[in-house]
């Protein structure tokens, strides 16, 4: 049986296509993925991320344990910040990337993948019995993703004039907490936008409320295309517990700035620096028609060898902002300009470029 | 509600392929279940005119959101005409599937093949058991 979110019936008089996401029965699209892809990309989108699970970590150690199991640091959060990180096991390699929110001195937030909620729960909890820490899973919530250029000018009549002000004077990453509402500058589309969780009997309230707007509900195949285009890894396909960070193109999100912390993963990548990082995650534009899809093994030729270096790309899709396909591919190190990809047996030459691939709606290619 | 219009003859592979009256030629394309299922359609590839094609063989590609499909050639004969329109607008299979969203016009090697193609009950029913799995 497949979980449900609280706005399932929403979604099905909205007339959603549904499909299984770790185990969720999720909107795919309410009619054209691409439509609202350039609705988001345009204006603004509103996504049911009810999925995703909500841990909240209190106690005097908190900022302490999370600066033991993060690869970035919580240290340099404030009360009413956030930041992206990974969570690596001793080899270094990812068994998530999250974002973490500090809502006061000694609790935080993060907010994990659903397919790797239990896992991850499991590890935290295990951690946490050496820290004066309480961790605990708020199933209980439910989250929105208000994502677009016009995203927050469309919510001002959604939320009391206080507070819609405080929400137009949140910067980037930082987030609002009170009474078991927490909304976020953050997002996983490339846009401008909030990210909102809140208790389950409310969300339903808040989805009709923001939908009234005119702003667009989106599917999760929306979500997938908005973050490829915005150059974002989507953990699973294009990041594992097999690769690294710094296979990763997430070098920047390991924080080594105190070198007197030591978090799980430091050893390994440690280890990896000294032995040199074999791999890294670019991204992929396709130069002719057609669609590039994860699992398509990619081709790279070295000057003056008539062999070619392998590897694969772990997305693909159609970049609707770009009209073209892009994808990300995981290749060997070095310093490469172009590939080729096999699509269904024919070579398909493609450029290689540092994602993103659009920014604030935009094209990032000249 | 899938839409399957009872004066068009269709294939389990979800194509379809239509005669005018007095018309020595037929036009093929896909049905709306299968753009349905497709999802978005952003490419497609198509054979040149005058190119022979064959029954069962795959005569081009559609590429949508989700996934590549082949597609495949409901009867025998040569290509006349392809819908260039789709090139700028592969939507078009979206919106319309039975009409703007057309995909090629051929003249069938033998035009009684027509008739060894399902009818719309026969594919309504295909697709109600595909769906049913």
């Amino acid at each position: 049986m497949l979980k449900k979110t609280k706005l399932y019936d929403e979604h099905l008089a909205l007339g959603a296509t549904f499909f299984e996401f770790a185990n969720w029965n999720m909107p795919l699209h309410y009619g054209s993925q691409v439509e609202e892809h350039q609705r988001v990309r345009n204006r603004a989108g509103v996504f049911d991320v009810s999925h995703m699970l909500s841990i909240d970590i209190h106690g005097s150690d908190a900022a302490t344990f999370l600066r033991r199991i993060l690869a970035n640091d919580v240290q340099k959060l404030t009360s009413g910040k956030a930041l992206y990180s990974c969570m690596l096991n001793p080899h270094a390699g990812i068994m998530d990337d999250l974002i973490v929110y500090r809502l006061s001195e000694d609790s935080f937030r993060i907010v994990v993948n659903a397919a790797t909620a239990q896992k991850d729960l499991g590890w935290i909890q295990n951690h946490a019995k050496q820290y004066s820490v309480t961790v605990r899973a708020r199933s209980d919530l439910a989250m929105l993703a208000v994502q677009g250029p016009q995203a927050i000018p469309l919510l001002q009549a959604v939320f009391p004039e206080q507070l819609y002000k405080a929400i137009t004077e949140l910067k980037h990453f930082h987030v609002l907490y009170q009474n078991d509402l927490l909304i976020a500058r953050t997002g996983y589309t490339g846009e401008d936008g909030l990210e909102i969780i809140l208790p389950q009997d409310k969300v339903v309230a808040l989805w009709k409320a923001i939908v009234a707007q005119g702003i667009v509900p989106a599917g999760l195949g929306a979500r997938d295309s908005l973050r490829l285009e915005a150059g974002l890894n989507l953990y699973g396909v294009d990041m594992d517990e097999t690769v690294s960070p710094l296979e990763s193109n997430l070098a920047w999100t390991i924080d080594w700035q105190d070198t007197q912390r030591d978090f799980i993963g430091k050893e390994g990548l440690l280890k990896q620096q000294n032995k040199g990082v074999k791999h890294q995650l670019v991204g992929v534009v396709l130069l002719a028609k057609g669609v590039c899809r994860q699992g398509m093994s990619v081709f790279i030729p070295i000057p003056g060898k008539e062999d070619m270096l392998r590897g694969k790309l772990t997305s693909g899709g159609f970049s609707p902002t770009l009209a073209c396909s892009i994808g990300l591919a995981r290749i060997p190190a070095g310093n490469f300009s172009a590939l080729e990809v096999d699509i269904r047996g024919k070579r398909v030459p493609a450029k290689i470029i540092k994602p993103p691939f659009v920014s604030k709606g935009k094209g990032t290619l000249v | 509600m899938t839409n399957i219009p009872s004066e068009f003859k269709y294939t389990k592979t979800h194509e379809w392929a239509y005669r005018d009256e007095d018309e020595d030629f037929i036009t093929v394309g896909v049905t709306h279940h299968a753009q349905q299922r497709l999802g978005d359609i952003v490419f497609i590839e198509l054979p040149e005119v005058g190119i022979r094609v064959h029954e069962g063989e795959e005569f081009g590609v559609i590429e949508s959101v989700k996934a590549a499909s082949d597609l495949y050639c409901p009867i025998s004969g040569q290509v006349i005409a392809v819908n260039s329109a789709l090139n700028a607008n592969p939507a078009l299979i979206n919106q319309h599937p039975f009409d703007a969203g057309w995909l090629i016009k051929l003249k069938p090697d033998d035009i009684a093949d027509l008739d060894e193609l399902l009818d719309a009950d026969d594919y309504a029913a295909a697709v109600e058991e595909e769906d049913s799995d």
